[in-house]
């Protein structure tokens, strides 16, 4: 495995260090807080079109992402982590719950209007072809979120030329051209460049290099990477694929049926996970070497569907520490107290929640870490 | 930067993929059109018989009110008269000739209207949803409940007859499944992301069903009414001929088959030639937006 | 290699050639692909969108529109001329000698009948039972595939049941006539890494218990590293590099695969950048001439775009497309970039 030679300080996981103009709450001041966001989408059915049960896509979801940082979120399909982006964006408007953009309430009064908000914030999407308008060249694409903000044609203009070479594409040669005419790679770079048109604070990547194929992904992360520094950006990175989440987050939030189970710092995440989830999940990665193949699945069975959810943990079903406390009541994400906690949702790691695991320090060092290794395979 | 490897320019450079001709999608379908020989024939066809309708007055031998009780009813090549004379002893030539601008005026000026009109509900209703879309769509179902040719007919009954009406029944009789055709088409590019990234620019409903939805859905809804056309001039002969729509002595092509059908068992010819201008009218115009749809669905 | 030379292979692909002609551009989806699997051998075909790697399955099993496709060359399935079987021969070798699972299980089950009813049938068609013998023959597959409380499951339809257990429902009606060949398209892309695990575990313990010969394809090298005994990298339509697993993963010899490697993302690259390959892959409209990977790579010389590079077989049996190597010598040593 050969990689490049050039390092560069690693990321600080609080405020960056540079300044930035458009700071309105102070560098200290989480770029964005979620507070208790959540979303069911009501199913309808029979002859009178019924209201007969709800997909909690979204389940009461509370994070915070400070400035300059990347927050990587991970979870299976179904988890509600695009209805969480969406939900960010305020293009789906969230049943409750509240967020917090650099100090200020969005969506309220006093606070931040959302057609505000959505200057400070973009979002990639992952479908590099069906978020490019086909009947347009893709420098208009680009430019139309700048005319929509009142920029002259000519501004807009020089702005999209600007952001594809910024991007890597020759504005000469791929400004005038339709996104059919271009490869995958080159259409998600014209849509990240359309995210950075308007300037935002935060990005939200939605799987944006899922649909890749390997070599492309990878030249897509360095430049999202070079982005995020020339620009002074903060990424919400969501994706399935937690090798990818591992090389661009310095916090990791798992989601799983709605939840969140488990948020921290990449290294305690992926080094010393605690949920049985994220276990699982960090041990369902392919292992790339022959000689040393995983034997058996970590998990068996498939994620339940969101729209009747287990009860108390969402994850009994399938999670072998089960015990009946876990059936009857929610665990709670522990306390959040800093950027370098690392907590999770699990009755294992509550002192005295009748779990016969959670010992008094709340950490189930003997139990649950033990089979976490096996489980863990080659990690 | 400096640490950073891939520089922008480097990217350029690496970016050169290998030439492709810029072609927007309406270029791409006027190419697939070149080739398309059947489409071309029927399209040269459908300009010509327009063009002999606005050129009419120069075309025409005679004056098509021009009566003559000695020259009725003649056959095909009698005397100066190419096609024959009607009932009143006029030329048909020319009563055709003219009668083609009325015809086609009836067939196009309602589905134009309607595009405008429906099309616009359609949009509105598919991208706007929820409640305004089920108040829309459910009076346009109502439409539906009837065949369009009663519904013409009662619309012109109760209005009377003459061409306004008969135009503006027929543009009643086409909004409904225009908008439906508008509303499909919409709510299907409605839920593409490029729509929801513009909605995350701060775009307004109106830009964006303007900029993002107009060109998306332009070619369905034109294909449709295109076809539409044909059922137009045929449902506006139908009226004409029921005496609802053009009344006499203006030259139509329904209302001339209406008069000649009288003499069917005289000159059983002469009587056919509205219905044949008719038939082949609308033909035309059905192959021509049968190949626009052909050519239209590129999979870009 | 001396005694695989004796007896047949199971697949032989020779010199297969797959064109899709259209009234504006011909497009060379498979270039002089040359392909030997042998009677209980994992291959996996390892390659990106594009590379020709679908397509060679879709001829393998004739499946591509004959209207618009042309193919030449030979393929040979446990002696059988695929290209000149007709009508009855033909759906003979469709579901009896070999079957196919795809990525996407919802578009391959008929969504109007159950799970069961289509085993069974396929089951009918094939072996000439009874419906009823079709139905236990169902019960016993789902099981064979772990299908949780599998008698409920037989009556279920395609879209009641999970991701997860809609692939098995799929892997259990492809082995319903007990295939040679098994044909898998991305079988597991589509599905949650938990799951798919689960089903790569499934894949290899019924190839090792019925001993069938699999051509499992793929883009992703992880996969490939679970499942395969061998290998074969594709690129532009391209075979550029086949050999074991563990010595084309473990020791690439083509420029593709050396970039394919060091540009899969690793939680230890946190911080640098990744080698990508530069570049995106050729229209294969208008190929590039020579190597078609010369334009993206980095030890490009003049000599890689004037004629296209042999196979070079080394003595282990390995296979790489690229004028740099010699079948004798350690070549990626040589390796330098121009």
């Amino acid at each position: 495995m050969t990689v490049t030679e050039n390092t560069r300080p690693s990321q600080t996981l609080n405020a960056v260090d540079r300044k930035d103009a458009r700071d309105r709450g102070g560098d200290r001041q989480p770029m964005l807080i979620a507070r208790e966001l959540k979303k069911h989408f009501p199913i309808t059915g029979g002859v009178l079109n019924r209201t007969i049960g709800h997909v909690r896509a979204v389940d009461g979801v509370s994070f915070t992402v400070m400035k300059g940082e990347t927050l990587g979120v991970v979870g299976e399909s179904g988890c509600g982590k695009s209805t969480l982006a969406r939900l960010l964006m305020h293009l789906i408007v969230p049943d409750s719950g509240d967020l917090i953009f650099d100090g200020d309430a969005v969506g309220e009064n006093d606070g931040l209007s959302v057609r505000d908000m959505r200057r400070l914030m973009q979002m990639v999407f992952q479908d590099s072809y069906s978020s490019l308008n086909p009947r347009m060249p893709v420098e208009d694409s680009i430019s139309y979120g700048k005319k929509v903000h009142g920029a002259s044609e000519q501004e807009a203009k020089e702005a999209a030329r600007e952001l594809l070479t910024k991007v890597g594409l020759d504005p000469n040669l791929f400004g005038p051209r339709y996104p059919h005419e271009l490869s995958g790679g080159q259409k998600q770079r014209v849509n990240i460049a359309r995210a950075l048109v308007l300037e935002p604070r935060v990005v939200i990547l939605d799987e944006a290099v899922s649909a890749l194929d390997k070599s492309v992904e990878a030249q897509v992360l360095n430049l999202l990477r070079y982005l995020k520094q020339h620009f002074n950006l903060t990424y919400v990175f969501i994706s399935h694929d937690l090798n990818v989440v591992q090389y661009v987050s310095d916090r990791v939030l798992v989601m799983y049926l709605g939840e969140v189970v488990e948020i921290g710092p990449v290294d305690e995440i992926y080094a010393r996970p605690k949920h049985p989830y994220t276990q699982a999940l960090l041990a369902s990665r392919l292992s790339m070497d022959p000689d040393d193949r995983i034997e058996e699945p970590p998990l068996v069975g498939d994620p339940p569907n969101p729209i009747n959810p287990p009860s108390g943990c969402r994850f009994r079903t399938r999670c072998k520490f089960a015990e009946k406390i876990c059936e009857i009541e929610r665990p709670v994400l522990g306390e959040w107290l800093s950027s370098e906690a690392h907590v999770t949702a699990c009755h294992m790691f509550v002192p005295r929640s009748g779990h016969s695991m959670a010992n008094e320090a709340g950490k189930p060092e003997a139990a649950a870490t033990v089979p976490a290794a096996a489980m863990a395979g080659e990690d | 930067m400096a640490n950073i490897t891939m520089s922008p320019a480097d990217a350029a450079a690496v970016q050169g993929a290998p030439s492709v001709r810029v072609r927007s999608y309406w270029q791409n379908v006027g190419y697939r059109l070149r080739y398309d020989y059947l489409t071309l024939f029927f399209g040269a066809m459908v300009i010509l018989i327009i063009l002999s309708a606005i050129f009419a007055p120069l075309l025409a031998p005679m004056d098509p009110y021009q009566s003559s009780l000695i020259n009725r009813l003649k056959p095909i090549g009698y005397k100066d008269f190419l096609l024959g004379t009607d009932e009143l002893g006029r030329d048909i030539l020319s009563r055709m000739l003219y009668g083609g601008r009325i015809s086609l005026t009836m067939g196009i000026v309602p589905v134009l209207i309607a595009t405008i009109v429906g099309g616009s509900l359609g949009i509105v209703a598919g991208f706007v949803g929820g409640r305004t879309n089920m108040i829309i769509m459910r009076t346009v179902d109502v439409f539906y409940a009837f065949p369009s040719i009663l519904l013409a007919v009662a619309i012109s009954g109760a209005m009377g007859g003459g061409i306004v009406n008969g135009m503006l029944s027929l543009t009643l009789v086409f909004i409904p499944p225009l908008c439906r055709v508008a509303e499909t088409a919409t709510s299907q590019v409605r839920n593409l992301d490029f729509v929801e990234a513009a909605r995350a620019t701060g775009a307004r409903t109106l830009s964006i069903i303007r900029v993002h939805i107009l060109g998306n859905v332009l070619g369905p809804i034109l294909v449709y009414s295109s076809s539409m056309v044909s059922v137009s001039i045929l449902l506006a002969s139908g009226l004409s001929f029921l005496g609802l729509g053009v009344t006499p002595p203006e030259p139509d092509w329904g209302l001339m088959l209406n008069t000649l059908r009288q003499a069917i068992y005289i000159n059983p010819v002469v009587c056919a030639i509205p219905g044949v201008a008719i038939l082949i009218t609308s033909i035309c115009f059905n192959l021509v937006s049968d190949g626009l749809r052909s050519a239209m669905d590129v999979r870009l | 290699m001396s005694d695989t030379a004796k007896k047949t292979p199971l697949v032989r692909l020779e010199d297969l050639n797959v064109k899709f002609v259209t009234r504006e551009s011909t497009v060379n989806a498979v270039n002089d692909v040359n392909l030997t699997l042998e009677a209980g051998e994992v291959l996996c075909i390892i390659g990106e969108s594009g590379s020709g790697k679908s397509v060679s399955m879709r001829a393998l099993m004739r499946l591509l529109p004959e209207r618009r496709t042309r193919i030449s060359g030979t393929i040979e399935v446990d002696g059988k001329d695929v290209l000149s079987l007709k009508g009855a021969e033909l759906s003979d070798l469709r579901g009896g000698l070999v079957s196919m699972i795809f990525q996407e299980p919802m578009t391959a089950l008929d969504p109007v009948f159950s799970v069961g009813h289509q085993i069974a049938e396929t089951v009918r068609r094939h072996e000439g039972c009874s419906y009823d013998k079709g139905m236990e023959r169902a019960l016993e597959l789902l099981e064979l595939v772990k299908v949780p409380s599998a008698e409920r499951r037989l009556k279920a339809f395609p879209h009641e049941l999970s991701g997860g257990l809609r692939q098995r429902a799929m892997i259990a009606m492809a082995l319903s006539c007990r295939p040679k060949l098994l044909l898998a398209d991305e079988p597991t892309t589509a599905l949650d890494a938990t799951v798919q695990i689960q089903v790569l575990i499934l894949l290899r313990k019924i190839q090792a218990e019925m001993g069938m010969g699999v051509i499992f394809v793929t883009h992703d090298l992880g996969v490939a590293a679970e499942i395969a005994d061998r290998v074969a990298v594709m690129y532009a339509g391209r075979i550029v590099e086949t050999g074991t697993v563990q010595e084309v993963l473990g020791n690439p010899k083509h420029p593709y695969t050396q970039g394919m490697l060091s540009s899969t993302v690793h939680g230890n690259m946190r911080g640098k950048d990744i080698e990508a390959i530069p570049g995106s892959p050729p229209d294969l409209r208008a190929m590039p001439p020579g190597c078609s990977f010369a334009p993206r790579c980095k030890y490009a010389e003049p000599a890689c775009t004037a004629a296209l590079p042999p196979e070079v077989v080394f003595e282990d049996g390995r296979m790489a497309r690229c004028i740099k190597l010699t079948p004798s010598a350690a070549p990626e040593k040589e390796l330098v970039p121009a």
